[in-house]
């Protein structure tokens, strides 16, 4: 369906007089207020009324085990290092470092699981903060992928292709959509290390790159200390009334410079230079939790108080969020339980567990849940066998493509809802399977943007996220 | 007619009229008029791809070659647009019959249906795709103006800006010229002596020595391989996971010292894509082969090799193809190319010349040190040759004896003796040691027994289809009978004067490199959906003299800069703001940003802290610190980033250790791309995070603050000789008496701030290495900090002008 721009116009409107009844976002310093007109995106975008005005993408990378956090298969417990029936594995491939071992014992989790809230999900007790939020979670037990490994599971997942040189999914929507801030840039990215020791995979520029897009779109990476966007911070011994005056100087240097030449890039200088100036002020001030309370630290956890933990990242996420910035990204390390998965997760979960239930607490005291898109997951599965050794204590889990669990919630997305189904092994899925591809377009779709339409032509071709697939999964969306 | 026919006959008659149609005396051509518009809307379905081609239609060949439609309604029919089914689809109304279909979401525009009407009234000519005609040694045009040329290049220039009725832009001023000659040719800016040289040089021929000592220059080999490196996607480390180090630079050296000695391009071709394959290859020619070594490497323990095999050949014959060819292969790898003749075999065709001895698809992961992956060169000296000789043996002696051993424990059930193992394992981690203290560098190697290529359905590396044999493009003259059936051949092919298209897309790429953008824009796509030349018959005009005067770069460089073309001034008149915002025309000299490299280097040398060594190993300068630990593999290998010292924290750009997960950010602020691919073509953004870096990076505020001491010491005993100093340095010129008057006042002004809080001076001096000698007082050399800050910020010197 298109709309007329004065449909588009009246939907915006309404959108943004529900979002202005929000104490919360009334509240913001007004040099920081979201323009009301997003600037630099498509003019033919939204293309369908949105429901979601900005992402916050929690990726848990190193791939988070369904089997002990979401998808709850009671009668593994019987099945205890018994072998994994070929009927099941059925010709999936495996990865290098489990195709030479003699077994698959079946390892069922040693988490108990509960069901929670008012919508009864079952989650594992290692989310106990999670279970307080879980009738706003909408739950996918059926999310698939090709790629048996990190490098390529992770691009994908970012890019919609293995290889590198697609575009992200937040380059995509910058492109699309603009910025709501003219002040900060679309699309921000934050990377958190475990506490715990933990085995951690290596993350790349691309996975936010802009690939072919203009490389304006690509993910500013934010970090806590200093600099939280890199090169913010004037010199020391630099005071900014001085870099007023070397602005002003500047300005008046560029302009004789247009005088000369008359080049529109010269104006678009100056301007870029003044932008700069802003965010000088902006960015810190987004950055500074010092004036966050008490009560936010203890909501987000210990690990809050520290800069650059997940927990920190989780509460500038919700900053970002009421600032308008359209793409917010974090990514915490550390999932990978090749060994140890009892252990590793425990630690994991410590990290993000909290934090991210007070994240969701917070957006939806403060409306931002009703505008806001947040997913949680990490780029595949992991394997209900044993890689190495099963005891009754221990195990370690291999990458599993075929199946695994994510959840979003917020803006336009079924509350308390569970998605999906998955074998008895949670091998295989048996019910509305969803791939990345799928995910994706329903993401741009709670954007107001129809996947298969916002497309970018490289190489003579117009390439889209989604490449020649995805199918918006409607069952999610309210 | 038909059921659709019908229905639109009224429209037809009133919109199409073919009389009317016929009537326009105006030839359309179907290059420039009608082709972007069929492939863009119809190739895709009607066009070269087999496999999806719909209702037997094929639009992409003349009619008379055109296979006949499932319907029996022929899609066009000469002369008569009311009876080409093709008219009457894209006119129709009805969802189900309109052309292209409504879930393309592609819109054919009134005037393009137009087009395509009066096309077929015209006849519906077709031609073949202009890239794959041969190029000939087209006549210069007659010029009116015949005073304005200087060489050829003008004449092709000149003729198109007088049938748009426009004039040339006056001759830009020395030092101007002097500045974008030296950015061009070299990569640096000049410095005061060769500007002031220039300037009173009153011989006739004073432009053409600049040129002829910047060509001469060592550094225009740097300048030149910092283009080239992008399109080899040349790094330092592995690109994927864990992204270790690899061993590469001899590589990058090979690419400085053949643009320096200008290595012809043919030679320059054979050599990087087959130097191992010539008789008694020296040792540079085997380095040059790292070419197509320098894609990524997995080193994810749980790899499966065969997949990534695959994706290694693939990126072997889609950068050749990029960079020789300007033909985007990646789109055949999985089925046969939707607008292009390329077929899904002349992919795998191309991919069976790649295979190389010893490859593999997991890299070497289990070491604590990077090693190169076979295969490789190995850059000994004799006694190393020798020790590693020695110390095999010692090995494989170990390794015999503890064999022995093991055969007797397992004969006499005796317990196990650790002895022969301790041994073994030290051995070993000596040789490993030794291994790594030689350096290595990747290069190309035939295997031993032919490896067979086989045709991968939809791409997928374990979906073998049709077995295929080495050979090239089934849409290109055929590779000559004589000609051997390997890399060589392959080579040989690409600069032979049959190929219509290596001159072609290299010349252009050389246009780019110095106008700033090709004439063909999509320099990396020369197919039906590539940019249709600006200039097509100076397109050809270089490729043929390119090709037949010896692929002589430096000749064609010189063609270039000598042009009347590019030495016009690149100030915009309103007329050419309004006519040619694009610049297509050529009617002013380009106004483009300097490239990331470039930029740095520009500070570097103003500053005088520029390390001016060529070649060696990657080095590692300022960075910001933490940035790489957040996002670095733990495991395995220890990854921090350590600055280099002395001079590696001031080598030229093209020198900085380049690690494709996390490249520079200053790189990539400026729009250098991650080099995880080919890229032949940058974007140049103008972002509120490059004016930080022009403002806050330390490299530019070290570079301040060593300019800020060159104005004081070599300007002169007055404030305004040594603001104009800084501007000689950074802009060639002297300044104007605003901007003197202009920048006297902000210097005052950060001079009182300083002199009331001197801390801040000293803070801010405190920036990168110390000054050598203490030249004037702290708020003194502070303020001229701020004062050569604003002159590398400001637009005129970010920009090539």
């Amino acid at each position: 369906m298109f709309l007329s721009p004065v449909q588009i116009t009246i939907a915006r409107r309404q959108f943004l007089r529900s979002t202005a009844a929000c104490a919360g976002a009334a509240a913001l310093a007004t040099l920081l207020a979201p323009k009301i007109h997003a600037a630099g995106g498509l003019p033919s975008i939204p293309q369908i009324a949105p429901k979601a005005r900005r992402v916050i993408w929690l990726t848990q990378s190193g791939a988070p085990s369904q089997l002990d956090l979401f998808d709850f298969k009671p009668n593994l417990k019987s099945q205890f290092d018994s072998d994994l029936p070929e009927s099941i594995r059925n010709g999936q491939r495996l990865t290098g470092m489990t195709a030479a071992q003699a077994r698959f014992p079946i390892a069922p989790t040693i988490f108990k699981f509960a069901q929670h809230g008012k919508s009864g999900i079952w989650l594992s007790e290692l989310l106990p903060h999670t279970a307080k939020i879980v009738d706003e979670l909408c739950v996918i037990r059926s999310l698939h992928t090709e790629a048996i490994n990190h490098d390529p599971a992770m691009t994908m997942l970012q890019t919609g292709h293995q290889f590198s040189g697609r575009p992200s999914l937040g380059s995509w929507v910058s492109y699309g959509l603009g910025s709501e801030n003219e002040n900060l840039p679309a699309f921000v990215v934050m990377i958190s290390l475990p506490s715990g020791k933990t085995n951690s995979q290596a993350l790349h520029e691309r996975m936010w790159g802009p690939g072919f897009l203009p490389t304006r779109h690509q993910g500013a990476r934010f970090s806590s200390g200093r600099d939280p966007v890199l090169y913010l911070s004037d010199p020391a011994g630099l005071t900014r009334n001085q870099r007023r005056e070397f602005l002003n100087t500047l300005g008046s240097l560029n302009h004789m410079t247009h005088d000369t030449y008359q080049d529109p890039d010269t104006i678009a200088r100056i301007d870029q230079f003044e932008l700069a100036f802003r965010m000088q002020s902006s960015v810190p001030e987004l950055a500074d939790l010092s004036r966050e309370s008490a009560q936010t630290f203890e909501r987000y956890g210990p690990e809050s108080i520290k800069p650059g933990s997940y927990a920190a990242n989780c509460i500038l996420a919700r900053r970002l969020a009421e600032r308008g910035v359209r793409f917010i990204q974090l990514y915490h390390r550390g999932w990978d339980q090749h060994a140890d998965c009892p252990g590793g997760l425990k630690s994991q979960c410590y990290d993000t567990d909290q934090p991210t239930a007070a994240l969701i607490t917070e957006l939806k005291e403060r409306g931002l849940l009703d505008d806001t898109l947040v997913i949680w997951g990490g780029e595949f599965g992991r394997t209900v066998y044993s890689q190495g050794e099963l005891t009754a204590t221990t195990y370690g889990r291999d990458h599993h493509p075929r199946c695994f669990s994510m959840w979003l919630a917020g803006a336009g997305v079924k509350p308390g809802f569970v998605y999906g189904e998955t074998d008895d092994y949670s091998y295989n899925i048996v019910k509305d399977p969803v791939h990345i591809h799928d995910l994706n377009a329903t993401v741009l779709r709670l954007l107001g943007i129809e996947h298969d339409k916002l497309t970018y032509r490289h190489q003579g071709r117009d390439y889209r996220l989604t490449d020649v697939h995805g199918q918006v999964v409607e069952d999610l969306l309210t | 007619m038909n059921y659709v026919g019908l229905q639109l006959a009224l429209v037809l008659v009133v919109l199409l009229h073919a009389a009317t149609l016929a009537r326009e005396t105006d030839r359309l051509s179907y290059t420039r008029d009608i082709q972007p518009i069929l492939s863009a809307n119809c190739f895709p379905c009607h066009g070269p791809d087999a496999s999806q081609r719909q209702a037997g239609l094929r639009l992409d060949l003349p009619p008379a070659k055109q296979p006949s439609t499932d319907s029996g309604f022929p899609a066009i029919v000469l002369g008569s647009p009311e009876e080409s089914e093709l008219v009457a689809r894209i006119n129709a109304h009805d969802p189900s019959a309109t052309m292209p279909p409504l879930k393309f979401n592609k819109t054919l525009t009134d005037p393009q249906k137009l087009l395509l009407a009066r096309w077929i009234a015209q006849g519906a000519p077709y031609e073949n795709h202009w890239a794959y005609i041969p190029p000939i040694h087209v006549a210069e045009p007659k010029v009116a103006n015949s005073n304005w040329p200087r060489n050829a290049i003008d004449r092709f220039v000149l003729a198109r800006l007088e049938r748009a009725g426009l004039n040339p832009s006056p001759m830009a001023d020395r030092s101007t010229l002097i500045r974008r000659l030296s950015l061009d040719l070299i990569g640096l800016p000049p410095t005061r002596s060769e500007t002031e040289t220039f300037l009173l040089d009153n011989s006739a021929n004073a432009y053409e020595k600049v040129v002829d000592r910047l060509l001469a220059s060592p550094h225009y080999g740097e300048r030149m391989a910092a283009d080239w490196l992008d399109a080899a996607r040349y790094a330092d480390t592995n690109g994927y996971q864990v992204d270790r180090d690899r061993q590469q630079h001899f590589y990058r050296d090979w690419v400085i010292n053949a643009f320096n000695r200008n290595l012809p391009f043919d030679q320059f071709t054979i050599e990087q894509l087959a130097g191992d394959l010539l008789p008694a290859p020296t040792r540079e020619q085997l380095i040059a082969t790292g070419f197509n070594r320098n894609h990524m490497v997995n080193e994810e323990i749980g790899v499966i090799p065969e997949e990534f095999i695959a994706e290694y050949l693939a990126d072997r014959v889609e950068t050749t193809a990029s960079v020789w060819l300007g033909q985007t292969f990646n789109c055949a790898r999985c089925h046969d190319h939707k607008f292009d003749p390329i077929t899904q075999r002349d992919f795998y065709s191309l991919k069976a010349f790649f295979s190389i001895a010893e490859e593999q698809g997991l890299a070497r992961w289990d070491l604590p040190i990077s090693i190169n992956n076979r295969p490789y060169l190995r850059l000994s000296t004799p006694e190393q040759e020798a020790s590693l000789k020695e110390l095999e043996a010692r090995v494989a002696e170990a390794q015999a004896r503890h064999d022995q051993q093991l055969a007797e424990q397992q004969k006499t059930s005796a317990p196990a003796s650790t002895e022969s193992v301790e041994a073994l394992a030290k051995l070993r981690a000596q040789l490993t040691e030794l291994e790594a203290s030689i350096p290595t560098s990747l290069i190309m190697a035939e295997p031993a027994e032919p490896c067979r290529t086989f045709i991968l359905l939809r791409g997928a590396y374990d979906q073998p289809g049709a077995e295929v044999t080495a050979n090239t493009p089934s849409f290109l003259p055929a590779l000559p009978e004589q000609l051997p059936r390997n890399r060589l051949g392959l080579a040989t092919w690409l600069v032979s004067p049959q190929n219509p298209l290596t001159a072609r897309v290299t010349v252009n790429r050389l246009w780019q490199s110095i106008f700033g953008t090709g004439l063909v824009v999509s320099s990396g796509d020369f197919g039906s959906q590539g940019a249709l030349p600006s200039h097509p018959e100076l397109l050809d005009w270089l490729a043929v003299e390119f090709r037949e005067t010896g692929w002589d770069v430096k000749r064609m460089l010189k063609l270039c800069v000598m042009s009347a073309t590019y030495q016009q001034t690149s100030s915009i008149s309103p007329t050419l703001l309004v006519r040619d915002p694009s610049n297509e025309l050529l009617a002013r000299a380009p106004r483009v940003r300097l490239q990331a490299e470039f930029l740095r280097d520009q500070a570097l040398a103003a500053s005088g802290l520029l390390a001016r060594k060529i070649g060696g190993p990657s080095v590692k300068p300022y960075h910001p610190p933490g940035l790489y630990e957040q996002v670095v593999a733990i495991a395995f290998v220890d990854q921090t980033y350590q600055p280099g010292t002395g001079d590696d924290l001031h080598r030229r750009s093209l020198y900085t250790y380049w690690k494709r997960s996390v490249p520079h950010p200053a790189m990539l602020a400026f729009d250098a791309p991650l080099r995880e691919g080919c890229t032949v073509r940058r974007s140049r953004t103008n972002t509120a995070i490059q004016a930080l870096n022009l403002m806050n990076d330390p490299t530019y505020l070290e570079a301040a603050k060593f300019l800020a001491a060159r104005m004081i010491q070599e300007g002169g005993a007055n404030a305004g000789d040594r603001i104009a100093h800084g501007f000689w340095l950074v802009l060639a010129r002297p300044p104007r008496a605003e901007e003197g008057t202009l920048l006297l006042q902000a210097l005052e002004k950060f001079r009182s701030d300083y002199a009331a809080v001197p801390a801040n001076s000293k803070e801010l001096l405190e920036i990168g290495v110390p000054l050598p000698d203490r030249l004037a007082e702290d708020s003194d050399l502070a303020a001229y900090t701020l004062i050569a800050s604003l002159i590398l910020c400001r637009d005129e010197a970010v920009m090539k002008n």
